[in-house]
């Protein structure tokens, strides 16, 4: 099971009232290689995995609930005090005709969530390879999220998470060493 | 209680030096999964719990539980289920 902890992992901050990037940040809740797609992906994965990275799929996959949170902490901020009319203006006029302020799990273009975003094939390697490129593809959404926006406290919170990205791309190259390992090690008997 | 600006400027550095503990745990976590045989790391690790404790134990007492589910003790009423949710600070 999972405990709850009453705290963020990162402080989130915004600096103004910003439905247009709200929209866009959306993505990393809603989208393909978002942080939803991610704790999903590896918290399922996990159970047919070999011992030996059962253990890092497992707490990146609970790290993952803890961005997840810290997008929505985001989304929320950023619309929380937005008229109706700033909604609109913002190209959030048709989310905002069936969810008000709520959020939603759908993509920066309102595309649904989907489960086809991931896959789980049963092949260790290929299982870890699909996260090393999702945690890639996570990194460089980031960075297009960073590149849109000039509010430094929100710039802060999205570097956080881009750096994530790349320590959970390192673990999971580190997973994929150790199952070769693994292998090559049995070759010799 | 009732949130005064100060009060509300001591939750903010409590929980702010909290994550910054807990940051380290999650790091030296991950790593440990990988290479489970480093024994610095390992000491920085048991080193980090003990810090992490003692900050946790400061906080929930002024502003009540970090945690729910027995893993943090409460006081009368129940307070876990009181704002402010992370969402909101």
């Amino acid at each position: 099971m999972w405990v709850y902890e009453k705290k963020l992992q990162y402080p989130v901050r915004v600096n103004k009232c910003d439905p247009r990037m709200a929209k866009f940040l959306i993505e990393q809740y809603g989208g393909a290689d978002g942080e939803l797609a991610a704790a999903l992906r590896y918290l399922n994965q996990r159970y047919t995995l070999p011992d030996r990275v059962i253990g890092i799929v497992n707490d990146i996959g609970t790290e993952e609930l803890a961005h997840l949170e810290m997008i929505a902490t985001m989304v929320y901020k950023l619309t929380k005090d937005a008229t109706a009319e700033q909604m609109k203006e913002a190209g959030l006029g048709p989310h905002y005709a069936d969810h008000d302020k709520a959020l939603y799990f759908h993509n920066a273009a309102g595309v649904p969530f989907t489960a086809t975003y991931f896959n789980a094939k049963g092949d260790p390697i290929t299982d870890l390879y699909e996260d090393i490129a999702a945690e890639e593809k996570a990194r460089a959404t980031y960075q297009w999220l960073i590149n849109m926006t000039d509010d430094p406290d929100l710039k802060d919170g999205l570097q956080f998470l881009r750096e994530r990205e790349v320590v959970h791309s390192q673990r999971f190259r580190e997973a994929v060493e150790i199952l070769k390992e693994e292998r090559d090690a049995k070759r010799l008997f | 209680m009732e949130w005064t600006d100060e009060r509300f400027k001591v939750y903010q550095q409590l929980m702010k030096e909290i994550q910054a503990v807990d940051f380290v745990l999650v790091e030296l976590n991950l790593y440990l999964d990988t290479h489970p045989n480093d024994q610095q790391a390992v000491e920085q690790y048991n080193d980090y719990v003990r810090q992490s404790a003692a900050l946790k134990s400061r906080f929930q007492s002024m502003f009540g539980p970090l945690y729910g589910f027995g893993n943090s003790y409460t006081t009368c009423p129940w307070s876990w289920k009181e704002a402010p949710w992370p969402w909101q600070v």
